[in-house]
Protein backbone atom coordinates (compact mmCIF):
# COMPACT_ATOMS: atom_id res chain seq x y z
CA UNK A 1 0.00 0.00 0.00
CA UNK A 2 2.97 2.29 0.23
CA UNK A 3 3.88 2.07 -3.29
CA UNK A 4 1.20 4.30 -5.15
CA UNK A 5 -0.93 2.91 -7.87
CA UNK A 6 -0.99 4.89 -11.12
CA UNK A 7 -3.73 6.30 -13.05
CA UNK A 8 -3.46 4.73 -16.65
CA UNK A 9 -4.72 7.78 -17.76
CA UNK A 10 -1.83 9.92 -16.18
CA UNK A 11 0.89 7.97 -18.05
CA UNK A 12 -1.14 7.95 -21.20
CA UNK A 13 -1.16 11.80 -21.49
CA UNK A 14 3.00 11.70 -20.57
CA UNK A 15 3.49 9.06 -23.20
CA UNK A 16 1.71 11.46 -25.81
CA UNK A 17 3.92 14.11 -24.41
CA UNK A 18 7.01 12.10 -25.41
CA UNK A 19 5.91 11.15 -29.06
CA UNK A 20 5.41 15.45 -29.24
CA UNK A 21 8.64 15.86 -27.91
CA UNK A 22 10.12 13.27 -29.53
CA UNK A 23 8.73 13.95 -32.83
CA UNK A 24 9.68 17.53 -32.49
CA UNK A 25 13.62 16.77 -31.45
CA UNK A 26 13.76 14.75 -34.48
CA UNK A 27 14.00 11.46 -32.17
CA UNK A 28 11.14 9.34 -33.30
CA UNK A 29 12.71 7.08 -35.86
CA UNK A 30 9.87 5.05 -36.08
CA UNK A 31 5.90 5.72 -35.14
CA UNK A 32 3.75 2.62 -34.83
CA UNK A 33 0.48 1.57 -33.91
CA UNK A 34 -1.99 -1.47 -34.24
CA UNK A 35 -5.69 -1.71 -35.63
CA UNK A 36 -8.23 -4.32 -36.01
CA UNK A 37 -9.27 -5.64 -39.42
CA UNK A 38 -11.46 -9.01 -40.50
CA UNK A 39 -8.23 -10.44 -40.53
CA UNK A 40 -6.84 -10.19 -37.03
CA UNK A 41 -5.26 -7.67 -35.50
CA UNK A 42 -2.33 -5.78 -38.07
CA UNK A 43 0.84 -3.66 -36.69
CA UNK A 44 1.76 -0.79 -39.07
CA UNK A 45 4.83 1.37 -38.52
CA UNK A 46 6.41 3.85 -40.45
CA UNK A 47 9.10 6.11 -40.40
CA UNK A 48 9.71 10.08 -41.55
CA UNK A 49 9.90 8.72 -45.44
CA UNK A 50 6.39 6.67 -45.25
CA UNK A 51 4.97 3.49 -44.13
CA UNK A 52 7.36 0.99 -43.85
CA UNK A 53 6.29 -2.47 -42.47
CA UNK A 54 2.50 -4.03 -42.14
CA UNK A 55 2.61 -6.43 -40.36
CA UNK A 56 0.48 -9.73 -39.02
CA UNK A 57 -0.56 -10.57 -35.46
CA UNK A 58 0.35 -14.18 -36.42
CA UNK A 59 3.92 -12.54 -37.12
CA UNK A 60 4.60 -11.78 -33.22
CA UNK A 61 3.76 -7.85 -33.02
CA UNK A 62 7.07 -7.89 -30.21
CA UNK A 63 9.16 -9.96 -32.71
CA UNK A 64 8.48 -7.47 -35.76
CA UNK A 65 9.42 -4.27 -33.40
CA UNK A 66 12.44 -5.92 -32.11
CA UNK A 67 13.49 -7.04 -35.87
CA UNK A 68 12.53 -2.81 -36.45
CA UNK A 69 14.84 -2.09 -33.56
CA UNK A 70 17.58 -3.79 -35.25
CA UNK A 71 17.06 -3.11 -39.30
CA UNK A 72 16.38 0.57 -38.75
CA UNK A 73 16.45 2.20 -35.31
CA UNK A 74 15.58 1.57 -31.48
CA UNK A 75 13.63 4.82 -31.50
CA UNK A 76 10.43 3.33 -32.04
CA UNK A 77 7.46 4.32 -30.12
CA UNK A 78 3.74 4.08 -29.94
CA UNK A 79 2.28 6.77 -31.83
CA UNK A 80 -1.08 6.33 -33.36
CA UNK A 81 -1.97 9.73 -35.00
CA UNK A 82 1.27 9.12 -37.53
CA UNK A 83 -0.42 6.15 -38.99
CA UNK A 84 -4.05 7.56 -39.46
CA UNK A 85 -3.61 8.02 -42.76
CA UNK A 86 -2.74 4.41 -43.38
CA UNK A 87 -5.04 3.31 -40.67
CA UNK A 88 -7.79 4.97 -42.85
CA UNK A 89 -7.21 3.99 -46.07
CA UNK A 90 -7.35 0.06 -44.59
CA UNK A 91 -10.42 0.73 -42.90
CA UNK A 92 -11.22 1.61 -46.40
CA UNK A 93 -9.79 -1.25 -48.22
CA UNK A 94 -11.85 -3.85 -45.34
CA UNK A 95 -15.29 -2.01 -46.23
CA UNK A 96 -14.74 -2.44 -49.52
CA UNK A 97 -14.73 1.13 -50.28
CA UNK A 98 -10.96 1.45 -51.86
CA UNK A 99 -8.98 -0.45 -54.04
CA UNK A 100 -6.03 1.06 -54.22
CA UNK A 101 -3.84 2.70 -51.73
CA UNK A 102 -2.54 6.41 -51.62
CA UNK A 103 0.34 6.12 -49.22
CA UNK A 104 3.88 7.15 -49.30
CA UNK A 105 6.07 4.00 -48.70
CA UNK A 106 9.45 3.69 -47.73
CA UNK A 107 11.01 0.49 -48.92
CA UNK A 108 13.89 0.37 -45.91
CA UNK A 109 13.16 -3.34 -45.55
CA UNK A 110 13.72 -4.01 -49.08
CA UNK A 111 17.13 -4.56 -51.13
CA UNK A 112 17.84 -5.70 -54.96
CA UNK A 113 15.10 -7.98 -57.24
CA UNK A 114 12.64 -8.23 -54.38
CA UNK A 115 12.39 -4.34 -53.81
CA UNK A 116 11.87 -4.56 -57.82
CA UNK A 117 9.20 -7.19 -57.20
CA UNK A 118 7.03 -6.16 -54.43
CA UNK A 119 6.79 -2.32 -55.81
CA UNK A 120 5.39 -4.03 -59.30
CA UNK A 121 2.83 -5.92 -56.95
CA UNK A 122 0.45 -3.04 -57.33
CA UNK A 123 0.50 -3.98 -61.51
CA UNK A 124 -2.20 -6.73 -60.56
CA UNK A 125 -5.18 -5.15 -60.74
CA UNK A 126 -7.68 -5.04 -57.35
CA UNK A 127 -9.63 -8.19 -57.98
CA UNK A 128 -7.32 -10.14 -60.26
CA UNK A 129 -4.86 -12.54 -59.66
CA UNK A 130 -1.30 -14.17 -61.35
CA UNK A 131 1.09 -16.50 -60.91
CA UNK A 132 4.54 -16.26 -59.60
CA UNK A 133 6.07 -17.14 -63.55
CA UNK A 134 3.21 -14.47 -65.10
CA UNK A 135 4.90 -12.25 -62.34
CA UNK A 136 8.75 -12.74 -63.51
CA UNK A 137 7.70 -12.30 -67.08
CA UNK A 138 6.23 -9.64 -66.66
CA UNK A 139 9.33 -8.00 -64.89
CA UNK A 140 11.24 -9.13 -67.72
CA UNK A 141 12.70 -11.76 -65.89
CA UNK A 142 10.38 -15.77 -67.07
CA UNK A 143 12.92 -17.50 -65.03
CA UNK A 144 12.98 -15.76 -62.04
CA UNK A 145 10.01 -17.72 -60.60
CA UNK A 146 11.26 -18.60 -57.16
CA UNK A 147 12.95 -14.83 -56.82
CA UNK A 148 9.38 -13.76 -57.10
CA UNK A 149 8.37 -16.02 -54.19
CA UNK A 150 11.00 -15.29 -52.34
CA UNK A 151 10.04 -11.32 -52.68
CA UNK A 152 6.16 -12.21 -52.22
CA UNK A 153 7.10 -14.48 -48.59
CA UNK A 154 8.95 -11.06 -47.31
CA UNK A 155 6.99 -8.75 -47.96
CA UNK A 156 7.17 -6.06 -45.72
CA UNK A 157 4.04 -4.23 -46.96
CA UNK A 158 1.28 -6.97 -47.19
CA UNK A 159 -1.81 -6.18 -48.02
CA UNK A 160 -0.43 -2.84 -49.90
CA UNK A 161 1.53 -4.22 -51.79
CA UNK A 162 -0.51 -7.24 -53.06
CA UNK A 163 1.17 -10.25 -52.75
CA UNK A 164 -2.14 -12.06 -51.87
CA UNK A 165 -2.92 -11.56 -55.39
CA UNK A 166 -0.19 -13.78 -56.21
CA UNK A 167 -0.82 -17.34 -56.67
CA UNK A 168 0.72 -20.61 -57.82
CA UNK A 169 0.49 -21.46 -61.68
CA UNK A 170 -1.97 -24.38 -61.08
CA UNK A 171 -4.42 -21.44 -58.90
CA UNK A 172 -3.66 -22.90 -55.52
CA UNK A 173 -3.24 -20.41 -52.96
CA UNK A 174 0.63 -20.42 -52.17
CA UNK A 175 1.87 -18.93 -48.98
CA UNK A 176 1.30 -16.29 -47.09
CA UNK A 177 3.06 -14.30 -43.63
CA UNK A 178 -0.86 -13.71 -42.41
CA UNK A 179 -1.44 -16.90 -43.13
CA UNK A 180 -3.52 -18.75 -46.17
CA UNK A 181 -7.04 -18.19 -44.42
CA UNK A 182 -6.16 -14.51 -44.48
CA UNK A 183 -4.84 -14.45 -48.05
CA UNK A 184 -8.30 -16.33 -49.54
CA UNK A 185 -10.29 -13.65 -47.05
CA UNK A 186 -8.02 -10.50 -48.91
CA UNK A 187 -9.28 -12.43 -52.63
CA UNK A 188 -12.81 -12.81 -51.47
CA UNK A 189 -13.07 -9.60 -50.34
CA UNK A 190 -11.39 -8.31 -53.58
CA UNK A 191 -14.34 -10.83 -55.67
CA UNK A 192 -17.09 -8.84 -53.87
CA UNK A 193 -18.02 -11.66 -52.22
CA UNK B 1 27.67 -3.78 -28.53
CA UNK B 2 24.38 -1.21 -28.44
CA UNK B 3 20.91 -1.88 -28.12
CA UNK B 4 18.54 -2.45 -30.24
CA UNK B 5 15.59 -2.58 -28.24
CA UNK B 6 12.31 -0.70 -29.37
CA UNK B 7 12.34 2.12 -26.89
CA UNK B 8 8.61 1.73 -26.54
CA UNK B 9 9.11 -1.54 -24.51
CA UNK B 10 11.70 1.12 -21.88
CA UNK B 11 8.76 3.39 -21.33
CA UNK B 12 6.19 0.53 -20.98
CA UNK B 13 8.46 -1.82 -18.79
CA UNK B 14 9.89 1.29 -16.60
CA UNK B 15 7.54 4.42 -17.34
CA UNK B 16 5.43 3.80 -13.79
CA UNK B 17 8.32 3.32 -11.35
CA UNK B 18 10.34 6.52 -13.17
CA UNK B 19 6.47 8.55 -12.35
CA UNK B 20 6.60 7.28 -8.79
CA UNK B 21 10.23 8.92 -8.46
CA UNK B 22 9.72 11.95 -9.71
CA UNK B 23 6.64 12.70 -7.69
CA UNK B 24 8.06 11.27 -4.34
CA UNK B 25 11.16 13.94 -5.64
CA UNK B 26 9.16 17.17 -6.60
CA UNK B 27 5.35 16.27 -5.37
CA UNK B 28 2.53 15.04 -7.93
CA UNK B 29 1.99 17.51 -10.37
CA UNK B 30 3.50 19.05 -12.98
CA UNK B 31 7.02 19.61 -12.32
CA UNK B 32 6.87 15.68 -11.79
CA UNK B 33 5.29 15.42 -15.23
CA UNK B 34 7.96 17.71 -16.88
CA UNK B 35 10.67 15.65 -14.71
CA UNK B 36 9.31 12.27 -16.40
CA UNK B 37 9.19 13.80 -20.15
CA UNK B 38 12.46 15.15 -20.13
CA UNK B 39 14.07 12.11 -18.60
CA UNK B 40 12.38 9.51 -21.37
CA UNK B 41 13.34 12.80 -24.03
CA UNK B 42 17.01 12.79 -22.78
CA UNK B 43 16.76 8.78 -22.77
CA UNK B 44 15.59 8.20 -26.37
CA UNK B 45 18.50 10.74 -27.45
CA UNK B 46 21.33 8.43 -25.68
CA UNK B 47 19.12 5.32 -26.33
CA UNK B 48 20.62 3.98 -29.56
CA UNK B 49 24.46 4.39 -28.27
CA UNK B 50 23.43 3.11 -24.73
CA UNK B 51 26.20 -0.02 -23.48
CA UNK B 52 23.56 -3.45 -24.36
CA UNK B 53 24.34 -4.33 -20.79
CA UNK B 54 23.40 -1.28 -19.09
CA UNK B 55 21.15 -1.96 -16.23
CA UNK B 56 18.30 0.44 -17.94
CA UNK B 57 16.20 0.62 -14.53
CA UNK B 58 19.24 2.00 -12.67
CA UNK B 59 19.76 4.43 -15.58
CA UNK B 60 16.78 5.60 -16.13
CA UNK B 61 16.63 6.73 -12.31
CA UNK B 62 19.75 8.50 -12.27
CA UNK B 63 18.50 10.30 -15.36
CA UNK B 64 15.57 11.24 -13.64
CA UNK B 65 17.50 12.17 -10.34
CA UNK B 66 19.27 15.03 -12.78
CA UNK B 67 15.98 15.75 -14.32
CA UNK B 68 14.87 16.58 -10.70
CA UNK B 69 18.07 18.10 -9.78
CA UNK B 70 17.39 20.98 -12.45
CA UNK B 71 13.98 21.44 -12.11
CA UNK B 72 14.72 22.06 -7.96
CA UNK B 73 17.39 24.45 -8.94
CA UNK B 74 14.82 26.34 -11.62
CA UNK B 75 12.47 26.32 -8.50
CA UNK B 76 14.89 27.90 -6.23
CA UNK B 77 15.24 30.70 -8.64
CA UNK B 78 11.84 31.04 -9.14
CA UNK B 79 10.34 31.19 -5.90
CA UNK B 80 7.10 29.51 -6.04
CA UNK B 81 4.66 28.78 -3.38
CA UNK B 82 5.23 26.29 -0.10
CA UNK B 83 2.49 24.29 -1.04
CA UNK B 84 3.75 23.11 -4.78
CA UNK B 85 4.76 20.24 -3.68
CA UNK B 86 0.89 19.36 -3.34
CA UNK B 87 0.27 21.34 -6.70
CA UNK B 88 -1.65 19.43 -9.20
CA UNK B 89 -2.93 16.34 -6.73
CA UNK B 90 -6.88 17.22 -6.79
CA UNK B 91 -8.78 15.83 -3.47
CA UNK B 92 -11.01 13.47 -5.13
CA UNK B 93 -8.34 11.16 -6.09
CA UNK B 94 -7.74 8.10 -4.70
CA UNK B 95 -3.95 8.29 -4.90
CA UNK B 96 -3.80 11.80 -3.15
CA UNK B 97 -3.72 10.44 0.33
CA UNK B 98 -0.23 8.45 -0.19
CA UNK B 99 1.58 11.59 -2.20
CA UNK B 100 0.59 14.39 -0.13
CA UNK B 101 1.86 11.54 3.02
CA UNK B 102 5.18 11.02 0.76
CA UNK B 103 5.66 14.59 0.39
CA UNK B 104 5.40 15.88 4.04
CA UNK B 105 8.04 13.07 4.64
CA UNK B 106 11.77 14.82 6.06
CA UNK B 107 13.71 15.81 3.05
CA UNK B 108 16.24 12.31 3.72
CA UNK B 109 13.70 9.94 3.90
CA UNK B 110 11.54 11.23 1.44
CA UNK B 111 14.51 10.62 -1.40
CA UNK B 112 15.47 7.77 0.32
CA UNK B 113 12.11 6.05 -0.42
CA UNK B 114 12.13 7.90 -4.01
CA UNK B 115 15.05 6.47 -4.80
CA UNK B 116 15.40 3.16 -3.29
CA UNK B 117 11.85 2.34 -2.51
CA UNK B 118 10.50 3.77 -5.82
CA UNK B 119 13.53 3.19 -7.86
CA UNK B 120 15.00 0.61 -6.67
CA UNK B 121 18.63 1.76 -6.42
CA UNK B 122 20.58 -0.07 -4.14
CA UNK B 123 21.43 1.74 -0.49
CA UNK B 124 25.07 2.72 -1.76
CA UNK B 125 23.82 4.25 -5.29
CA UNK B 126 20.81 5.89 -3.42
CA UNK B 127 23.40 7.24 -1.33
CA UNK B 128 25.59 8.22 -3.69
CA UNK B 129 22.97 10.31 -5.13
CA UNK B 130 21.70 11.66 -2.51
CA UNK B 131 25.32 12.90 -0.54
CA UNK B 132 24.75 10.29 1.89
CA UNK B 133 25.78 6.95 3.57
CA UNK B 134 24.18 3.54 2.57
CA UNK B 135 23.89 3.36 6.23
CA UNK B 136 21.98 6.41 6.89
CA UNK B 137 19.98 6.06 3.40
CA UNK B 138 18.71 2.28 5.20
CA UNK B 139 17.75 3.90 8.01
CA UNK B 140 16.12 6.73 6.06
CA UNK B 141 14.08 4.71 3.77
CA UNK B 142 12.76 2.24 6.45
CA UNK B 143 12.10 5.27 8.97
CA UNK B 144 10.43 6.62 5.83
CA UNK B 145 8.37 3.54 4.67
CA UNK B 146 6.84 3.63 8.74
CA UNK B 147 5.77 6.98 8.66
CA UNK B 148 3.95 6.28 5.20
CA UNK B 149 2.49 3.46 7.07
CA UNK B 150 1.29 4.96 9.53
CA UNK B 151 -0.34 8.15 7.97
CA UNK B 152 -2.28 5.81 5.66
CA UNK B 153 -3.27 3.41 7.85
CA UNK B 154 -4.52 6.59 10.12
CA UNK B 155 -6.76 8.17 7.17
CA UNK B 156 -7.96 4.61 6.23
CA UNK B 157 -9.02 4.34 9.85
CA UNK B 158 -10.42 7.82 9.81
CA UNK B 159 -12.25 6.87 7.18
CA UNK B 160 -15.89 6.41 7.94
Amino acid sequence: MTIPALDPADLEVLHRRLVHGATAAGLLDVAYREIESPIGTLLLASTARGLVRVAFAAEGIEEVLETLGQRLSPRILRAPTRLDRAATQLDEYFRGARTAFDLDLDDALSTGFRAHVQAHLIDIPYGATASYGQVAAALGNPKAVRAVGTACATNPLPIVQPCHRVLRADGSLGGYLGGTAAKSALLRLERGE
Amino acid sequence: MSTNQPFEQVVREHGPRILRVCRAVLGAGADADDAWSETFLAALRAWPDLDAGTNHEAWLVRVAQRKCIDILRARKRLPVPSDALLEGTSPQRPDTTIWAAVAALPEKQRLAVAYHYYGGLPHTETAELTGSTPTAVRRAASEGIATLRRALAHDVGATP
